[in-house]
């Protein structure tokens, strides 16, 4: 079951900025492998599931990436559309699939906060991280931190 | 001192660059590379070596530039996402580096989907970006990805693809901006059948202070015949062929078609030679690579200094006398 929520995605960057204003305060208790996190896997799943169609890859980007889980890129693309979209917009790999990548682009446009997030770098997914909480994983700052190499 | 790209030299010493694709053999035999590297070398620059494009498999594209550089050629080593993780993928640049390999081209690849092994397992650990990343870091920092340390770090002109034919227009510059802050130093852009959509994205380009920034050469090829031209539109991912690219071939008789083919590539190298900020071309004449020397005779681009070509003939014979079983 998909929620169409995907469609108003300044409304989800804000849900998104306040559930993290929300979250702060308890970042303390806010750690992998406990209880705590079973609980915020179960409600990841169901909510995030239900509007992004995510993948649990822990790793999330979504507001980097115009509110659009690029988990369901078909190449798990994580710094914008590949050179295969077609002409009509849709996906290289899934003909009927409209491109991941273009509607993430449409939507980062309209996203005050965190829109021009959408043209840096992101880093390579870490994949020790899949199942986990990607809420738990932010606030660890495990997730947001780029690969030893790109340090500066 | 690590001897530098020969392509890198060209582009910055303001030469119109020319490079060609090689299309890899289904042989083992080193011979196969060689013959058509021959008919690239002494009208290129540098010579492409794909990375089983089209998801197909061929042989690969360190072992083609590994046999390249063992013949004095001057490779551009492709690399893709699609088939190797992190681990893969640096080991195999370093690798290369210690081949002689100069020129590497981060690429994310096309879908196994659209391949010769749909079955196969897709990678995509990193994508074109984060590969690009990862190789600059080892160039300039001397670490992999981990953070560990390189005893020698290898020495690459780093380049990427652009695709400025296809959707999200507006988007694609930018894209652009983002291969160079990850540390792009040239670009090949894909097939161009569009110069007016061309150009439209290298205003944009020089808009943005790019074009100073990265050398941008540009893909074109000859079609071979109309229904060419239509198979490729409708089954090679990424490549946009407008309506009057296809009727004007349609327009001739079919035996007249591969020379009409040839004639609007050469008409596309000279008008896209006049843009402002393209830097070179790069040829990608599949199956037709005869045609290749041809072609840019004919757009006005000979002669080339013998770049991809140098000691070229010597190369050869030290190259096979190599791959030749050792005899006791």
């Amino acid at each position: 079951m998909r929620i169409g929520l995907q469609a108003y995605p300044r409304f989800l960057e804000l849900a998104y900025q306040l559930s993290r204003r929300l979250l702060l305060p308890f970042s303390r208790w806010m750690v992998p492998g406990g209880w705590i996190e079973k609980i915020f896997v179960v409600l990841e799943k169901g909510a995030k599931g239900a509007i992004f169609d995510c993948r649990m890859c822990g790793d999330c980007v979504l507001h980097s990436t115009g509110m659009t889980c690029p988990m369901t890129c078909p190449k798990n693309m994580r710094n914008g559309p590949c050179g295969g979209v077609r002409q009509n917009g849709n996906c290289e790999i899934i003909p009927e699939m409209k491109c991941v990548w273009m509607q993430a682009w449409d939507r980062s446009k309209v996203m005050r906060v965190y829109g021009d997030d959408f043209l840096g770098i992101l880093p390579p997914r870490k994949g020790q991280l899949q199942d986990g909480s990607a809420w738990i994983n932010d606030f660890t700052g495990i997730a947001v931190q780029d690969p030893a190499s790109w340090l500066e | 001192m690590i001897p530098t790209s020969r392509l890198e030299r060209v582009l910055k010493s303001g030469r119109f660059a020319v490079t060609g694709e090689l299309n890899p053999p289904d042989s083992a035999d080193p011979e196969s590379v060689f013959e058509r590297a021959l008919v690239l070398a002494e009208v290129c620059d540098g010579i492409n070596a794909t990375d089983a494009s089209g998801a197909h498999v061929h042989m690969s594209s360190v072992g083609v530039c590994a046999l390249l550089t063992r013949a004095g050629y001057e490779p551009v080593m492709q690399v893709s996402c699609r088939d190797r993780n992190r681990i893969a993928l640096q080991g195999d640049l370093l690798g290369a580096a210690a081949m002689g390999v100069r020129n590497v081209l981060c690429l994310t690849g096309d879908g196994v989907e659209t391949g010769d092994h749909p079955d196969a397992k897709p990678v995509f650990d990193l994508d074109s970006i984060s590969l690009l990343k990862t190789a600059r870091s080892m160039c300039d920092r001397s670490r992999f990805l981990s953070g560990r340390q390189l005893e020698v770090a290898p020495r690459f002109f780093l380049g990427a693809a652009s695709n400025p034919f296809v959707p999200p227009f507006d988007f694609r510059p930018l894209r652009l901006a983002k291969k160079v802050e990850a540390g792009a130093e040239f670009i090949q852009t894909q097939y161009c059948f569009d110069v007016p959509r061309l150009e439209k994205f290298m205003r944009t380009v020089r808009d943005l202070g790019l074009a100073e920034k990265v050398y941008i050469l540009v893909g074109v090829g000859p079609l071979r015949s109309a229904r060419a031209g239509e198979w490729i539109r409708n089954n090679v991912p990424g490549v946009h062929i407008p309506d009057a690219v296809i009727s004007r071939l349609k327009g001739v008789p079919p035996e007249k078609q591969v020379e009409e083919g040839k004639r609007l590539c050469v008409e596309i190298i000279q008008q896209v030679r006049e843009t402002p900020g393209v830097c070179g071309v790069h040829v990608m004449a599949y199956r037709q690579e005869e045609l290749v020397a041809e072609i840019i005779d004919e757009a006005g681009l000979l002669p080339r200094g013998g770049y991809g070509s140098m000691g070229a003939d010597q190369g050869r014979r030290l190259a096979r006398m190599s791959t030749q079983p050792k005899t006791l």
